[in-house]
């Protein structure tokens, strides 16, 4: 986030040589007061509780009582419970899904903004983002509408003569929820492409082009590897939010499209075990940790080879 | 060339179908007048919206969910005002992980969010509350807040600062003078946009509200009863206007707080 006016501000030694040392200073203490109301917020409103589900995931329930004894019993049956086991890998078999889903469906959305936007480029991220401020609820509630027993698509295949039974293979599963997944997190994946397109220094290309290559020579060999941080950005910013996500599966999943998230709920809620609730969200959490940064490494290794 | 980008442009109608495809079946389900969500359609009726009017628990959960989202929004521009001026003006060491600590609720599942506050309110026995969503609120939105008012705050041109001090005016007379009303477009806009995603916001606030039902948590009760369904599509349609109006303002607002930088692409950029 480094801009122009920034680095002239830091090349001005000469003018304030008297200053220059203690300012270095003056500004590192200004920065950390003026840093410090939201970093002591989320410290302690972010940081804090987080902890305490950690420590929360130690202890046992015992019906009304907490037995605060240090104990790894929730992680044995997070781990050996094959439910949960079940849960997981679902979760991260359709997160995996929607992620693929909605880069690809997206890429091209994003190509066409930043190459032959033109003068219109606000006006078609507006249009893309307009759809994502109705409500999330009643959009996810919608797609249970197009997609039902007697829902928009059977109902006017059915109109139109072409299947005589509605289709029932399109509601009620992991299909269902990787569709409308893929639907709710489309600006997230075509912002972060088109902000790493819309980078790429049209020069190249032209220079590829001089250099005889195709179009698709180009798009593989320049446009693409040029792209790549965007498409990882996107990735991540689909694939770790959905792992945790409690509506879709909930509305549309059926029982085949249940995700840990909805069993965390439960645990917190009618099981009554907030300490195995605990146990399930931080192996959740640290499994995502650990699949985004080995993308991360993996994609940033892809990078460099490709120069 | 040509060819090639209308192709593309086929595909990026088809896919604008799917983007709107629900938005456009909300109004037309919130005026058809059956108590099934289904086709063909029967009449045109404004009954669901009379319903509306008349049911009493909503009125409260709107009134909540609007508190919240004012607190919410009110709140978090403010710590985003704080870490947008100190990351734009100020070096120091750890600032990038500083950063991106105050960014990490835009890539936590929302639900760990919420398990997190519910368990500290649990331990420490205080009751949930309104407010309990309002902090949560705070962290989802303080991210967003901070990313509109960065590009706000980076945008301007510094010398305007240092003319101020120069002509002797103090710190925080060139803070009220100069700096806030160049940043203010930018301001209104992560107040709106911090405004709409409180208002939507449903994990969260399922977790955290105690009695106090928001729009959202009042909305997920109703799915469960078909008789209830038409006019929760009535009340959805209402939340697109009111979403939609909100929006443009701070589309508005947005592009002029960009307009004081030289080159608007980089700008643009910054806020994602």
């Amino acid at each position: 986030m480094a801009n122009s006016s920034e680095i002239s501000y830091l090349q001005q030694p000469a003018k304030r040589t008297f200053w220059s040392i203690p300012k270095a200073y003056q500004d590192s203490a200004r920065g950390y007061f003026l840093i410090s109301p939201p970093l002591l917020y989320s410290l302690v409103m972010l940081a804090a509780p987080l902890v305490l589900v950690v420590l929360l995931s130690l202890w046992t329930q015992n019906y009304l009582e907490l037995d605060r004894t240090i104990t790894l019993k929730n992680y044995v049956e997070a781990v050996t419970e094959p439910l949960y086991g079940l849960l997981i890998s679902r979760s991260l078999m359709i997160s995996g899904m929607v992620t693929l889903a909605t880069v690809i469906l997206a890429y091209p959305i994003a190509y066409y903004v930043a190459m032959f936007g033109g003068k219109r480029k606000s006006m078609w991220l507006l249009l893309i983002t307009i759809p994502f401020w109705t409500s999330y609820l009643i959009r996810i509630f919608l797609w249970k509408v197009i997609l039902g027993y007697n829902g928009v698509i059977n109902g006017s295949l059915m109109g139109l003569g072409l299947i005589e039974e509605p289709l029932t293979f399109i509601l009620y599963n992991a299909n269902a929820v990787v569709l409308t997944l893929a639907h709710a997190w489309a600006p997230f994946a075509i912002l972060p492409i088109y902000v790493s397109l819309s980078r790429i220094d049209k020069s190249l290309l032209e220079a590829a082009r001089d250099l005889s290559d195709n179009a698709f020579q180009r798009f593989f060999r320049v446009t693409l590897p040029l792209s790549m941080p965007g498409v990882v950005a996107a990735c991540l910013i689909v694939f770790i939010p959905t792992v945790g996500d409690y509506v879709t599966p909930k509305l549309l999943g059926g029982t085949d499209g249940l995700m840990i998230a909805n069993m965390i709920q439960i645990q917190f809620g009618k099981a009554n075990n907030a300490p195995l609730g605990s146990a399930l969200a931080v192996v959740a959490m640290f499994i995502v940790a650990a699949i985004s940064i080995s993308f991360v490494l993996l994609t940033r290794r892809f990078l460099k080879t490709k120069g | 060339m040509e060819k090639s980008s209308r192709s593309l442009l086929t595909y990026v109608l088809v896919y604008l179908t799917f983007l709107y495809a629900p938005v456009f079946l909300l109004p037309i389900f919130a005026f058809n007048d059956s108590a099934i969500i289904s086709l063909p359609l029967s009449g045109f009726t404004f009954d669901w919206f009379l319903m509306l009017w008349q049911t009493k628990a909503l009125h409260e959960a709107f009134y909540n969910s609007m508190m919240i989202a004012l607190i919410s929004a009110s709140l978090s521009t403010t710590l985003g005002i704080f870490a947008a001026r100190a990351t734009s003006r100020f070096e120091f060491p750890g600032k990038r992980g500083i950063v991106g600590f105050l960014m990490l609720p835009l890539v936590l599942p929302e639900i760990i969010v919420g398990v997190a506050l519910l368990v500290v309110m649990i331990q420490l026995g205080l009751s949930l509350s309104a407010w309990t969503v309002v902090i949560g609120h705070v962290l989802v939105c303080t991210p967003f807040a901070i990313a509109i008012l960065s590009s706000a705050f980076n945008s301007f041109d510094i010398s305007l600062e240092e003319a101020s001090l120069d002509l002797g005016v103090n710190k925080i007379g060139t803070f009220f003078r100069v700096i806030l009303p160049m940043v203010a477009p930018g301001i209104i806009s992560s107040f709106l946009i911090a405004f709409t995603i409180s208002l939507d916001e449903f994990i969260i606030a399922f977790f955290l509200t105690g009695t106090d039902a928001t729009l959202p948590v009042y909305i997920w009760g109703q799915l469960r009863f078909p008789a209830r369904l038409p006019s929760i599509m009535a009340l959805g349609f209402l939340m697109v206007l009111l979403s939609l109006l909100l929006l443009l303002v701070a589309e508005y607002f947005r592009r002029r707080s960009t307009q004081f930088s030289a080159n608007s692409s980089a700008s643009n950029e910054s806020i994602l």
